[in-house]
């Protein structure tokens, strides 16, 4: 058959496409599985994070199953919301919807040192998303434990929200002042003028990163202050 | 066709990217992905190894391929080969090192437009037997992935203070512990992996005056 010949050309070409389709169809279809528990792995190990709990790969299933004791969904106005699952809610699908609208998912870790409720955020870095969980005190005040990741943030720069030694610093934080008023973490540069309990140090180069995070702590701090409220009293 | 499998001239073909038509150094492809994913050793390595995958299943396929491909969609066709195998590629490494195809995020797909492979495929798969065609595609991959192993290596001594995510420099070395000892932070981004490879590029050439233009 004559290999220049424009039926040729469009046979060859569909057969191809066809081919190659299924192929990686069948492959796609046969990962998946893994691909998701990698996922929910990868999600599990920051929420442990969150209330400093070291975990790996292999034990995060285990470790998750016995110190998450309890996991529910509460919307903007702080109450319960029945019927859904608190770790499947994406934060990025409810930060698009309004306020009103969104849910809000709580973890309760049973530590040594009490109850502790993990809250996940999102917000938007430099050159993207970023997201997080931070874990309070049974006070509902004072931050136990903090955890960031990112998606393409400067490595050196931005990229340090997601070392230990940015992460340590939320320790022990405040987010409510003396007044009762919600007043989150500020992150300061050197030299600014901010009381300590309610501030950690910045990121040289890194600023506009810092300030994404301080507007995602902030802001989801807020969405969540009518249930912390509610816990408080 | 008497040609031995292991002949002089096939083994050649798998030494010669690695010095004297190295794919980075001699023809200057490939830079883009060997300056963003050289940070650490470890991407550099899982990319090499992603890239050798790569270039010789795709040799190997357009070279069977080759006498029945209309010569009009060849370039779709090998498009088409690649980026399957690039997928395939990406979705193993999801699959199988969370971690890593995480670091690497888009530059596995970026291997789609790396121009070594495609240079491969027109240059010496569409017009040789399938055993050539895959140690040509080995022994380029391999040429590129010694350099992107060289530089993740500087990049990530000087600039982590570790290899393959182990601490080589001591702790007590460092300033914040009381030594004398910092990190480079430039290592870390782009430029200097640029002056690395250039710094590659002059050792090589000094040694091996056969690559000097007059």
């Amino acid at each position: 058959m004559d290999r220049n010949s424009n039926t040729y050309t469009f046979i060859y070409a569909a057969v191809m496409v066809i081919l190659v389709a299924a192929i990686l169809a069948s492959a796609a279809m046969s990962l998946r599985p893994r691909q998701t528990k990698n996922v929910e792995i990868e999600k599990k190990q920051n929420i442990l994070a969150s209330v400093n709990i070291a975990s790996n790969v292999d034990d995060a299933d285990e470790i998750y199953a016995e110190k998450i004791k309890n996991q529910y969904v509460i919307n903007s106005k702080g109450e319960t919301v029945e019927g859904e699952d608190a770790f499947e809610i994406d934060m990025k699908k409810e930060k698009a919807k309004p306020v009103e609208e969104r849910l809000f998912p709580v973890f309760e870790c049973q530590t040594e040192s009490g109850l502790k409720y993990i809250f996940p955020m999102r917000g938007a870095g430099l050159w993207g998303p970023i997201w997080g969980f931070v874990s309070l005190n049974e006070d509902m005040n004072t931050i136990y434990g903090a955890n960031f990741d990112h998606q393409g943030e400067t490595p050196g720069l931005g990229a340090e929200i997601s070392t230990s030694w940015f992460q340590e610093a939320f320790k022990g934080k405040h987010i409510f002042d003396s007044s009762g008023k919600l007043v989150s973490i500020t992150i300061t540069k050197p030299g600014q003028d901010a009381p300590e309990e309610h501030s950690v140090d910045g990121i040289s180069g890194g600023t506009i990163t810092s300030k994404g995070l301080e507007q995602m702590l902030l802001e989801d701090f807020n969405s969540y202050e009518e249930f912390l409220m509610k816990k408080k009293s | 066709m008497s040609e031995t499998l292991f002949s002089r001239k096939n083994m050649k073909l798998l030494s010669d990217p690695l010095n004297n038509s190295n794919p980075i150094t001699v023809q200057v492809l490939g830079i883009c992905s060997a300056l963003a994913v050289t940070a650490q050793l470890k991407p550099s390595v899982v990319m090499a190894v992603s890239v050798m995958a790569v270039l010789a299943f795709a040799n190997v396929i357009i070279s069977l391929l080759r006498n029945t491909i209309p010569n009009r969609i060849r370039i779709i066709v090998q498009l088409v080969v690649i980026a399957s195998l690039v997928i395939l590629v990406d979705q193993v490494l999801k699959a199988y090192v969370y971690d890593v195809s995480k670091q690497l995020s888009v530059f596995v797909g970026l291997i789609i437009t790396n121009c070594i492979i495609m240079g491969r495929l027109e240059a010496f798969a569409l017009g040789n037997r399938p055993w050539p065609s895959f140690l040509d595609g080995l022994g380029n991959a391999a040429g590129y992935g010694v350099i992107l192993i060289i530089v993740g290596f500087v990049r990530e001594l000087f600039g982590s203070g570790s290899i393959y995510g182990f601490q080589i420099i001591p702790d007590s070395w460092y300033i914040a512990n009381g030594g004398f000892y910092e990190n480079n932070g430039m290592m870390i981004l782009p430029p200097m992996a640029l002056i690395t490879v250039g710094i590659i590029i002059w050792v090589q050439r000094s040694r091996n005056r056969k690559l000097i233009e007059d």
